[in-house]
């Protein structure tokens, strides 16, 4: 239901309505913050992938020949610390959960516009002490901050990193919280809570896991910069301190944060299946608890990180166990996407191919997961190459390609423009390729024994060839991750307007004209339809509400 | 021990192979037969709870299956059996320093006898290091403060690659050895090739030096518990908890003897933190296991037990 | 929904439709973000019942000689500073500025009376020595359950180290709230408090009990575990 826009005039926008450097650094309208954000995280996903590219042709040979073993360790840090704190964890909810909630749910904005400001500015504030860090020196703990390594032997800046890590912490918290209360209580009448987009959904679980979880860690690093700063004795053994405690903190945190980094990119992918399958998801209420349930189960399996550390035989049973009931919600929601196919009527748009990718690259990074339950392989592959694969698949293959997916799918709701399709599938096409290349390697040499963190490995050269494979895969995905960066910039100035709704898809935020205006809808809108009504919208049925906005 | 980790991830390789490639084939059917055609409209499906159930109770069941198996190997790779070879491993920033019970020294290389079972028992002087050979299928973290276990029986000869892989610090990548395993008589030759004499004698010379034969003594008069037959027997503390006397209570006792107070003793051990090295808690520790070993293992011997936490109680570990 | 056609409250937000979301709003947020404090302080928590319970003689001949009187003082204290906030949201509820105002200066007071006692606690300790960190010492104190045993310094330490933490990271909680205190105080002053919209005040007075909630916790945790004088 295209809205006919005329070329010559453009509408009054949420990007056109204020200029000035001002207008965006105090806007309280979330469209805007969801802009700064995505400005700030394209900018650390640069750096943690500069670092990976480093990490790469180190790789390319067995000696350490390329940076010294000191910088080797400070890049795969960074690299990790980057990627998971200033990357991954804002990525969807801070860009695509900013920008679509208020407008899915039929708000005019989130609960609290302000707070929303105030957690970019913290981010910003992490963001700065980050790169500060790094540029003094940098830190070679490895993004997990084991003890006693990082309190009492390393000479490099882990206070500085634990503490811009922990003030990024709180831009997560009052993401969370902003969308939690949204949520519950700024739903447009006749929205309930089995009429929302599923990618809501995603993002309430998702906000449970980032209020509940991240002051663990929070406090974690408190007690690291504490112990380093004031040479106390809560985790040095010498001192009659734990380093296992450092562990269960910091994992209680640290599990439940994989899964803020997949569930939204869960949500998007949803989203897309539908929209690009002209149908209702299968199984709706199962794939909204499935949710639910992976954030709750997700609290009660961190401790599948330290099946070795020594930790009681009695406790890594219970964890095993746990962490193969988590699997199951996700396979659960593997095969009602996939069911969600059968008799659908399927285009192969760009964020279609985006999101047939993440579900064969989450699929194989899940299942590689039950190998890691799995005590009797973990004993095994825990440390090694194994686990990076493992990783990388479910963040990079998964989470990532939701994220690429999601922005190919609103952009023109985003920007009002469209992208370049036959560039974009090109692209997806290159990523999946690429990833598949850099990352498949590295189960084989995880399993051949080759360990995380190895600057050098020129007593193995048998590792060689594995590792040129992954490099050469790694450039291929650089190339696939920069063009969209080209093409959505090129499309701001040379792409076409895009309609209102140039996908045809179910969604209050499809209703609004793109781009949308300040404050979303002229009218409140009144939901009487269920979501992803495509059979209406495909029928042409003229009772389709029209929230004109 | 290394074929039960194999078989298990080749079934697991098979398991998850069969589930991805019925997902990927029912993906790439679906797509290709289902692609959009004008004037076929999508049918709306809501769900079908039936379907829901299948595919969650029988990945379920599946993974309980793995579950189970992997727990068994776990269990066996983490309970050396009794009458291991005992090697001490002492791991610092940047190399492996180990010590067979027999008194050889090593450093960075570990030789060994083609089918004994090797226990080892490790601690770390700094950071925790992780002691893993992937040949063997083992891997054990190697922390400060406590001592952990690993254990296992090379079945062919040969060279193997020891590899630290807990990230501990600049060297990591360097900290790097072998396990040499050996035919038993190559391995007595070896062996023969000079030591010290066995570790749980230069454990009664530092016992002796260090004045704990003054208390210790080998009858009930002393200030301190007799120490024959103590390893692997539970012991009664005086505030009522039964622990263990494994390594790590030997350990904790020498070190910090305050935490547990033996039933009927007074807390007048004064402690050796700082007064020994790793290698002499070491010697030490094997010195009081060997004399649990001249006679019979008493009735509730638990040598055999899971390596527990350092005694603290069977705590979060 | 037909735009408002009545005047409303100029501390109706945009984008919210009615006071009554906007209220309901603001107090589920203030919830949401108590709960994240407990799982902040719930770390440390965490570490401090675990070494507690390994530690226990030690940690009780350190909780021994920490002042009890002054805790408990500091409990009463507080109690009374929450009281003085119902009492404030009452008045405001009831239009009794006077009050109002009144119970607001009470409940700074209140707070700042809680740190200074602290501040004392802390001099105490900075002068027996008990501040972890190179002068910490903690020598030949007994254990309260075996008189006969000398608690090993180094694990009293840690409990210093815990109490120093959770204390601190508590007043500095209590600072953070006299200045929001501060804040409606003069949000008070200036009459934007009615009994139709008072919310600011609400949710202050949210946070504030949570903060006074916490001392509860740590006050027998810390004070009053295994005391036997």
């Amino acid at each position: 239901m295209a809205t006919p826009i005329s070329p010559n005039v453009e509408r009054e926008n949420y990007l056109n309505k204020h200029y000035g450097v001002g207008s965006w650094l105090l806007t309280t309208d979330h469209k805007r913050i969801a802009l700064l954000y995505l400005l700030s995280i394209t900018f650390f996903f640069f750096i943690g992938g500069f670092f990976a590219l480093l990490i790469r042709l180190e790789l390319l040979t067995p000696a350490s020949d390329l940076v010294q073993v000191d910088t080797y360790n400070k890049l795969f840090t960074q690299h990790g610390q980057v990627m998971v704190f200033f990357f991954l964890i804002p990525s969807i909810p801070a860009v695509l959960g900013n920008f679509l909630i208020p407008l899915m749910v039929g708000a005019k904005d989130l609960a609290f516009p302000k707070i929303n400001l105030l957690s970019w500015y913290l981010y910003i504030i992490g963001g700065v002490m980050m790169v500060h860090c790094m540029l003094t020196g940098g830190v070679d703990s490895g993004w997990t901050f084991y003890v006693p390594l990082s309190t009492s032997f390393l000479n490099t800046k882990v206070v500085e990193a634990g503490l811009a890590i922990f003030v990024a912490g709180f831009s997560s918290i009052l993401t969370g919280l902003n969308f939690i209360v949204t949520i519950h209580r700024m739903r447009a009448p006749g929205m309930t809570w089995m009429r929302l987009p599923l990618f809501v959904w995603a993002h309430y679980a998702t906000s449970i896991i980032q209020i509940l979880g991240t002051p663990v860690v929070a406090i974690t690093l408190v007690l690291v910069v504490a112990e380093r700063s004031l040479h106390l004795g809560i985790f040095d053994p010498k001192l009659g301190g734990d380093p296992l405690l450092f562990q269960h903190l910091f994992w209680f945190y640290s599990h439940p944060a994989v899964y803020i980094m997949i569930l939204p990119s869960m949500g998007v992918v949803t989203e897309i299946i539908a929209c690009f399958s002209r149908k209702r998801i299968f199984g709706y209420s199962f794939v909204a608890m499935s949710s639910i349930a992976i954030a709750v189960f997700g609290f009660l399996v961190w401790a599948h990180h330290m099946f070795v550390a020594g930790i009681s035989v009695y406790a890594a049973l219970i964890f095993s166990l746990l962490s193969y009931a988590v699997a199951v919600p996700s396979a659960v929601k593997v095969f009602n996407w996939t069911a969600t196919l059968y008799k659908g009527s399927i285009h192969y748009d760009a964020p279609m191919l985006y999101a047939f990718g993440f579900l064969g690259l989450f699929t194989v990074g899940g299942l590689t997961g039950l190998f890691l339950s799995a005590l009797g392989v973990d004993m095994h592959v825990h440390d090694t190459y194994f686990v990076i694969a493992h990783f990388h698949y479910i963040m990079v293959g998964g989470a990532l390609m939701g994220y690429l997916g999601g922005m190919h799918f609103w952009w023109p709701k985003i920007s009002g423009k469209l992208y370049p399709e036959g560039w974009a599938r090109l692209a997806a096409l290159i990523v999946f390729i690429g990833f598949n290349l850099t990352f498949f390697p590295q189960f084989i040499l995880g399993y051949l024994g080759m360990p995380r963190r190895y600057a050098d490995y020129s007593h193995m050269p048998e590792f060689q060839i594995l590792n040129v494979f992954s490099t050469a895969g790694a450039t291929v995905l650089g190339v696939g991750y920069l063009l969209p960066m080209i093409y959505f910039l090129w499309s701001m100035r040379y792409g076409k307007p895009a309609p209102d709704n140039p996908w045809n898809a179910a969604g209050l935020e499809w209703q609004t004209q793109s781009p949308p205006t300040t404050f979303n809808f002229d009218e409140e809108p009144v939901v009487t339809w269920e979501a992803y009504n495509y059979d209406e919208i495909d029928k042409g049925h003229k009772e389709v509400p029209q929230v004109v906005g | 021990m290394a074929g039960n980790v194999d078989a298990l991830f080749i079934f697991l390789l098979i398991v998850t192979g069969m589930m991805t490639l019925l997902v990927f084939c029912a993906i790439v059917y679906f797509a290709a037969r289902y692609r959009y055609r004008k004037g076929v409209p999508a049918e709306q499906i809501e769900g079908s709870i039936p379907l829901e159930l299948t595919w969650t109770i029988i990945p379920f069941g599946v993974f309980m299956v793995i579950f189970a198996w992997g727990a068994v190997v776990y269990f066996q790779g983490r309970t050396p059996p009794r009458d291991s070879t005992e090697v001490y491993v002492v791991a610092k920033q940047w190399m492996w320093k180990l010590e067979h019970a027999e008194g050889q020294r090593e450093i960075n290389e570990l030789h060994v006898p083609v089918g004994r079972d090797v226990k080892l028992i490790m601690t770390s002087q700094d950071v925790i290091h992780s002691f893993f050979v992937p040949a063997f299928r083992i891997k054990q973290d190697v922390v400060p403060g406590r001592y952990t276990v690993a254990w296992f029986r090379a079945t062919k000869p040969g060279t193997y690659h020891l590899f630290c892989t807990q990230y501990c610090g600049t060297q990591h990548s360097g900290m790097i050895g072998s396990v040499v395993v050996m035919e038993p008589a190559q391995y007595q030759a070896w062996m023969s090739g000079g030591s010290g004499g066995p570790l749980s004698a230069t454990g009664e010379k530092i016992f002796a030096e260090l004045g704990c034969a003054t208390c210790h003594r080998s009858d009930t008069q002393g200030r301190g518990p007799n120490l024959q037959g103590l390893f692997g027997r539970p012991v009664q503390l005086e505030d009522g908890r039964m622990v263990n006397a494994d390594e790590n209570y030997l350990r904790e006792s020498i070190l910090d003897p305050g935490s547990k107070i033996v039933r009927g003793f007074k807390p007048v051990m004064p402690t050796f933190q700082g007064l020994v090295s790793e290698e002499q808690l070491g010697a030490l520790v094997a010195y009081v296991k060997s004399l649990s070993q001249s006679g019979p293992a008493g009735p509730k011997s638990a040598a055999a037990a899971p390596e527990s936490a350092p005694g603290k109680g069977n705590q979060v570990q | 929904m037909a735009a408002h056609t009545h005047h409303h409250n100029p501390a109706l937000l945009h984008h919210f439709s009615t006071e009554e979301q906007q209220r309901n709003s603001a107090s589920f947020g203030m919830w949401i973000f108590l709960a994240t404090e407990v799982m902040f302080f719930g770390g440390l928590f965490c570490a401090y019942l675990i070494y507690r319970h390994w530690y226990f003689g030690d940690f009780g001949a350190a909780s021994t000689s920490i002042n009890a009187k002054l805790g408990g003082a500091n409990t009463a204290v507080l109690i009374c500073s929450s009281l003085t906030v119902v009492l404030a949201i009452w008045a405001a509820q009831t239009s009794r500025r006077a009050l109002m105002i009144g119970m607001l200066v009470l409940t700074m007071l209140f707070g700042l009376t809680f740190l200074g006692i602290k501040g004392i606690e802390y001099a105490d300790k900075f002068h027996e020595q008990h501040v972890p960190g190179a002068s910490f010492s903690f020598e030949h104190v007994p254990i309260p359950s075996h008189p006969d045993q000398y608690a090993n310094p180094r694990h009293a330490e840690i409990f210093f180290a815990l109490y120093f933490i959770m204390t601190g990271l508590h007043a500095l909680h209590m600072i953070i709230g006299l200045g929001i205190f501060s804040w409606l105080l003069w949000a008070a002053w200036k009459g934007r408090f009615t009994p139709e919209y008072h919310t600011p005040l609400e949710i202050g007075g949210l946070y504030w009990h949570f903060v006074d909630i916490v001392w509860i916790y740590l006050f027998p945790l810390l004070y009053l575990i295994d005391r036997h004088k």
